[in-house]
């Protein structure tokens, strides 16, 4: 055991680690966005239950996503991304119909410019639309429309969804930097705000690697999905996935989670989606592995996930040692300079 | 197909994501590309309104290649019968069927006959009593159905009904197909491919659709030539099979088996006309002499249920009170209903559950009808648009409705929520399944239940000792449900539906117990068995994890449970399954009886070598190998020799609106369809009439998820309203470059009846197609918002106007034509000025759109609306 394993890297009973005994399995979810219909469902079982406020009735234009990110406000939200590209063997219907160039590029960057002037900057959008490599892009046509064979019209399509909710590190950004011990870790693994303890202090914020956590205006005090711990100590599933109709949502006991979730990678591979992956996964990553990881169909960039999430706290041990290094020639230094002095 | 039920069915689409995970390809037919499609393994778009000319092309391709299941075909549907030999196929007449009287618009099904049955009535109530619909699921009688008909087993006789079939798709060539619905060949060839490599006798495929194939003027037709292909292909009757009707809510089944419509009483007995003063002459009708099957015993259904409604003062002696019954002399639905609203002949109105000022066609008709009554009653969750019209409808703007003015007394009756009653629901697959009140209803909140028992109540009090005749059916009525603290016990109303033996008291065990002697009474014949033994069996909850894949202890399906209807047919004619892979039922020669995973639909000890003698009738009549047992010859039909308003066989006509002329005849639209002709109702030119370039644009409106149809239980939900907060309308990039349109600015939608504006949404998602060389764009909206709640916005359903499918009387409100324009619309005055150029530009007239049948040259219009308004 080394301090060094308590900040970052794989832990095996992170429960434990934060002083549970006899403690039950660590919970999780595992989100299967090749399954996700895009119902919302998630988002409005997780307000109903915990009763978290509206979130502003505001037309984003981001295909049908109009909650935009994860907030105070909003504990899931569903990303829809549109593309201009395929999926798997899937047929999107556009070969040899009379199109032209696509919108997507267009309305993703009108509606990016929007997000930036809007109120909160826009900046905790986690679904702010990617640029595409510019050789990607076709060239704008000044054809009139339907007047293209369809040889140089768009052909390829893509509608990914996805729910994306708090990840419930092993190594919780969030919950190290909080100062007055409002997040805490539970006895299944994750990592819950007590709303009573919280002085709105707003490290957390900037601790979390996902831009999950949020500070809820007018309050003040963090928010974020609690996996439903009132639920869990009553042994029922969290409400989102109690709601998801097609099982996208899965809530377990991570271990089988994982096995679960990666049988279904090779499934979709064997069936013709090469592009499956899983991502917060692994304990070896950033954070020590999700408790709530994903089953993705592209990079995470593309649902606004970030690619190689790192808990701030990985690099402490690292910064005292520098720190320690720095400390120490500057007292050889010191040493050094006195003692010169008395030669 | 017709049907986006990732967004309006995510429940029911859960097993569709199940069964893509176990291997089935799942294909999404539909204008555009939605929720569905993204979870698809292809999309295949097609315009809208032109589903029969693609279902056309895969019929063709199954009969062209010899791909049907042929021992099904033969065996269990009419495909061998001879059809009469004066019968005209659309091939001969160019569009229309033999029969077609021009003066009613209306067709004389005689020519569709078997050659061998007797001659039936006649057509003599052309479209107005639409006895397709009366007759229900039915069928329509077939006088000689339990005779023997004369049949070629070997498929080859010219007039046999799968020559006719042959013939009549023979020119629904994937080129057809292509010029017709824009749907390129190759993806239109993989849906043939795909449907005809997972039928058979390994494999089947489900058809599904939803209101995107009802809501048309030639509807029924869509769901016949759906089921033709699930018959070619022996998909009926089978485990992995059928023809998947996904309803509008929850529960819309369970309001047609015990009917919220007009013409029929419950277990789909229709109505009784004047014509039947006698119980004897009313049974007639409903069915032959000399047919086989289980309508035969409607009159042990009709009595048992008159039983049920008089009780004791139902006896033999007075026809069980059959006189008391209303009767119905033609088009009583609600959209007639609405025209006679504004015509001034209709004076009140009740509306549970429903806001036609913002879910029906031509939104205004509706909102200047109901603003001409005495008196509305409106039940709902919340002030829904239908009940503050006369103070905030659009009309109010453009002056039409002056508050000070409206004469109609609106009664607002809050209403309890699916939670705070108990109850069914009757979902798709006919199951039952009972919901305990979760809550006590708030305030005055009620539930329906309360609301009609009371009023029965209150209206036997005000006219007890009345001696008037026409008092008596009231009166009469064994009104005597078990009531507990002020509300009327539903556990006791499924009791009464299920019926019992008047004898012991005993609840029946099904409608095989029922009597046509006043011995037995039942709410609902098809429902009887639901509360068998006296237990409340639609709320069995057993875990589909603690039985097998058929569920059988969890609610309860009607007829008796069967979950697979005609289930018979999933075993070969000999009663083997057609193969271990696909086995459902069978015949089990040991225990002499039926058995199988699922409950028999057919009589259990009847071997499958049975042969009636020849003067059987009824059930009796059945052979052991007829599995549609309710079927007046056993058989299923791919040719319907009567029972549809407009032709035996689909068809494919242009929706009432379409930018382009038939391609496949020269006639036009459905012959059959209700026009009205009104100058309130006014329809777009379209072919041959001049002028439908002023409406270039194929309009389509549907659904949202997260929203619920006319938006009275979601828009003043913030948590759903936030989720999808703004009307908006979908537009290709093509269409947006055409007419100017920017994503997330302002547009409106125009049609003759009305101008509608929203946010524009430019996405990839929608398409342009290549239609007879010609580029046509779709334009979609959600149809959800009106006046009230948390977003007001324009009412999407104002655009159509109304026109019907003849056989239903079902509104065409999943196509017309439209214009678009950018920015917001005018308002007040400015409006109808904008309305009056279009209608002057495209030379609209109450007479556009009424040439029916249009090889011929008249017009017609239905019968009885003020002439004035024509003027």
């Amino acid at each position: 055991m080394t301090t060094e394993n308590r900040l970052s890297g794989p832990l095996p009973d992170v429960a434990a680690e934060a002083g549970h005994t006899g403690h039950p399995p660590r919970v999780g979810f595992f989100t299967d966005t090749s399954v996700c219909i895009g119902c919302k469902a998630c988002e409005v079982a997780c307000k109903e239950w915990n009763d978290v406020p509206e979130d502003g009735l505001d037309l984003l234009g981001m295909s049908f996503d109009n909650t935009g990110a994860l907030g105070a406000n909003s504990w899931r939200h569903v990303a829809f991304i549109e593309q201009e590209r395929p999926l798997g063997e899937q047929s999107p219907g556009l070969a040899g119909l009379p199109t032209g160039p696509s919108a997507i590029r267009e309305t993703t960057g009108f509606v990016a410019g929007e997000l930036h002037g809007s109120p909160r900057g826009g900046g905790e959008l986690g679904t702010s639309p990617l640029e595409r490599a510019p050789e990607d892009l076709g060239m704008p046509s000044f054809d009139l429309p339907g007047a293209t064979t369809g040889a140089e019209g768009r052909t390829d399509f893509r509608w990914l969804m996805a729910s994306d909710v708090c990840k419930h590190c092993t190594h919780a950004g969030c919950l190290d930097v909080c100062p007055t011990g409002a997040l805490f870790r539970t006895e299944f693994g994750s990592v819950v705000v007590q709303q009573d303890i919280c002085n709105g202090c707003g490290y957390c914020v900037s601790g979390c690697p996902y831009g999950v956590i949020d500070r809820r205006p007018g309050d003040g005090r963090a928010q974020k999905c609690t996996l439903c711990y009132d639920r869990l100590h009553d042994g029922l599933e969290p409400a989102c996935a109690k709601a998801c109709p097609t099982d996208s949502i899965q809530f377990g006991e991570l271990d089988e989670l994982r096995e679960r979730a990666a049988r279904r990678v090779e499934d979709l591979h064997e069936r013709g989606v090469p592009e499956a992956r899983l991502y917060g996964h692994d304990p070896e990553d950033g954070v020590g592995g999700n408790g709530a990881f994903f089953l993705l169909l592209d990079e995470p960039e593309v649902y606004g996930l970030p690619p190689d999430p790192v808990v701030p706290t990985r690099e402490l041990p690292a910064m005292w040692k520098y720190a320690g290094m720095a400390a120490s020639a500057l007292l050889a230094a010191a040493v050094a300079a006195f003692g010169g002095r008395r030669r | 197909m017709g049907s986006n039920m990732a967004e309006a069915h995510p429940v029911g689409f859960q097993w569709v994501m199940e069964a893509k995970a176990r291997g089935a390809e799942v294909l999404h037919i539909d204008p555009r590309f939605t929720r569905t499609s993204a979870l698809a393994d292809a999309h295949v778009p097609l315009r809208a309104g032109t589903d029969i000319a693609f279902l056309g092309g895969v019929i063709n391709h199954i009969l062209s290649n010899d791909l049907d299941f042929r021992e099904y075909v033969v065996a269990y549907t009419n495909a061998s019968f001879l059809v009469r030999e004066d019968y005209r196929d659309t091939e001969d007449l160019d569009g229309l069927f033999s029969g077609y009287d021009e003066a009613k618009a209306a067709y004389d099904p005689s020519t569709w006959h078997y050659e061998s049955v007797a001659q039936p009535e006649g057509g003599g109530h052309g479209k107005e009593m639409s006895s397709s619909y009366q007759h229900g699921s039915g069928g329509p009688v077939l006088e000689g159905g339990s005779e023997e008909i004369a049949a070629d087993p070997t498929l080859q006789h010219p007039r046999c009904v799968f020559q006719i079939l042959k013939r009549h798709f023979a020119r629904y060539t994937p080129e057809m197909v292509e010029a017709t619905c824009g749907t390129p060949k190759e993806l239109f060839q993989r849906v043939c491919d795909a449907w005809t490599r997972n039928s058979g006798r390994e494999r089947t495929a489900a058809l599904v659709y939803s209101v995107g194939w009802t809501q048309h003027s030639v509807g029924a037709q869509y769901i016949r030539a759906g089921s033709i292909i699930q018959l070619l292909l022996g998909n009926i009757g089978r485990p992995g099979g059928g023809v998947f009707a996904l309803r509008g809510h929850a529960s819309i089944q369970g309001s047609t088996d015990i009917p919220t419509l007009f013409n029929l009483l419950p277990g789909y007995l229709p109505m009784p006309t004047p014509d039947h003063t006698t119980l004897a002459e009313y049974l007639d009708s409903v069915r032959a002499d000399k047919q086989k099957g289980f309508w035969r015993n409607a009159d042990a259904y009709t009595v048992s249920l008159l039983k049920e409604y008089w009780g004791d003062k139902a006896t033999a002696d007075n026809d069980f009170c059959f006189g008391y019954l209303p009767r119905i002399n033609g088009d009583h639905g609600t959209y007639r209903t609405v025209m006679d609203m504004v015509d001034g002949k209709v004076s009140g109105y009740f509306l549970l559950g429903q806001n036609p000022a913002v879910g029906s066609a031509h939104g205004r008709l509706q909102r200047l009808g109901m603003a001409n009554l005495d008196w509305l009653v409106v039940r709902d969750l919340t002030m829904i648009e239908s009940a503050t019209f006369w103070k905030d409808s659009p009309e109010i703007e453009t002056g039409e409705i002056v508050p000070e003015q409206c004469r109609t007394e609106v009664f607002f009756f809050p209403a309890a929520s699916h939670v705070e009653k108990e109850g069914t629901f009757t979902q798709t697959q006919r199951m039952l399944q009972w919901r305990e009140k979760a809550v006590e209803p708030a305030g005055d909140q009620r539930s329906e239940l309360w609301f009609f028992h009371h009023l029965g109540r209150l209206v036997r009090e005000r006219l007890a000792g009345s001696a008037d005749e026409r008092d008596r059916p009231v009166l009469d009525l064994a009104w005597d449900h078990a009531v507990h603290d002020d509300e009327p016990s539903a556990e006791d109303v499924l009791r009464r539906i299920n019926g019992q033996d008047l004898t012991t008291g005993q609840e029946l065990g099904g409608y095989l117990e029922l009597k046509a002697d006043g011995s037995t009474s039942c709410g609902c014949w098809i429902y009887s068995g639901v509360y068998a033994d006296g237990v409340n069996q639609a709320a069995r909850r057993k875990s589909r994890f603690e039985q097998d894949l058929y569920a059988r202890e969890w609610g309860w399906v009607w007829p008796l449970n069967r979950r697979v209807l005609y289930n018979r047919a999933s075993a070969d004619p000999q009663g083997r399954p057609w193969s271990e892979r696909k086995a459902l039922v069978w015949w089990d020669a040991e225990r002499g009886e039926w058995t199988g995973h699922d409950v028999p639909d057919f009589e259990k000890t009847k071997p499958p070598d049975h042969v009636p003698p020849p003067d059987a009738v009824g059930p009796a009549a059945l052979r052991g190998d007829d599995p549609f047992i309710m079927q007046s010859d056993g058989k299923a039909w791919l040719f319907a020799p009567s029972g549809l308003a407009d032709g035996p066989l689909p068809t494919h006509y242009e929706p009432h609106e379409s930018p382009f002329r038939n391609p496949f005849y020269t006639q036009q639209a459905n012959p059959a369809r209700k026009v009205y002709g009104r100058r309130d109702n006014p329809s777009h030119p379209s072919p041959p009439e001049a002028h439908g370039e002023v409406f270039p644009f194929v309009f389509t409106a549907a659904r949202l998820t997260e929203h619920h149809t006319a938006g009275g239980m979601s828009r003043t939900l913030p948590y759903l309203s936030e989720l999808q907060p703004d009307l908006f309308v979908e537009v290709s990039p093509e269409l947006a470059k055409l007419r100017g349109l920017a994503h997330l600015g302002w547009a409106h939608v125009v049609t003759a009846r009305a101008a509608v504006e929203a946010r524009v949404f430019v996405t990839d998602r929608m398409a342009p197609l290549r239609v007879q060389d010609q580029v046509v764009h779709q334009v979609w909206m959600p149809y959800h918002w009106g006046g009230s709640g948390l977003v007001p916005r324009d009412v999407v359903n104002d655009l159509f106007g109304v026109v019907l499918d003849p056989n239903v009387f079902i509104q065409e409100s999943k196509v017309a034509t439209c214009d678009v324009r950018p920015g917001r619309r005018p308002r007040g005055a400015a409006l109808l000025a904008l309305l009056d150029e279009y209608r002057a530009r495209a030379g609209i007239t109450p007479e556009t759109g009424t040439q029916v049948a249009t090889a011929h040259d008249t017009e017609h219009v239905e019968p009885g609306h003020a002439t004035e308004d024509r003027s």
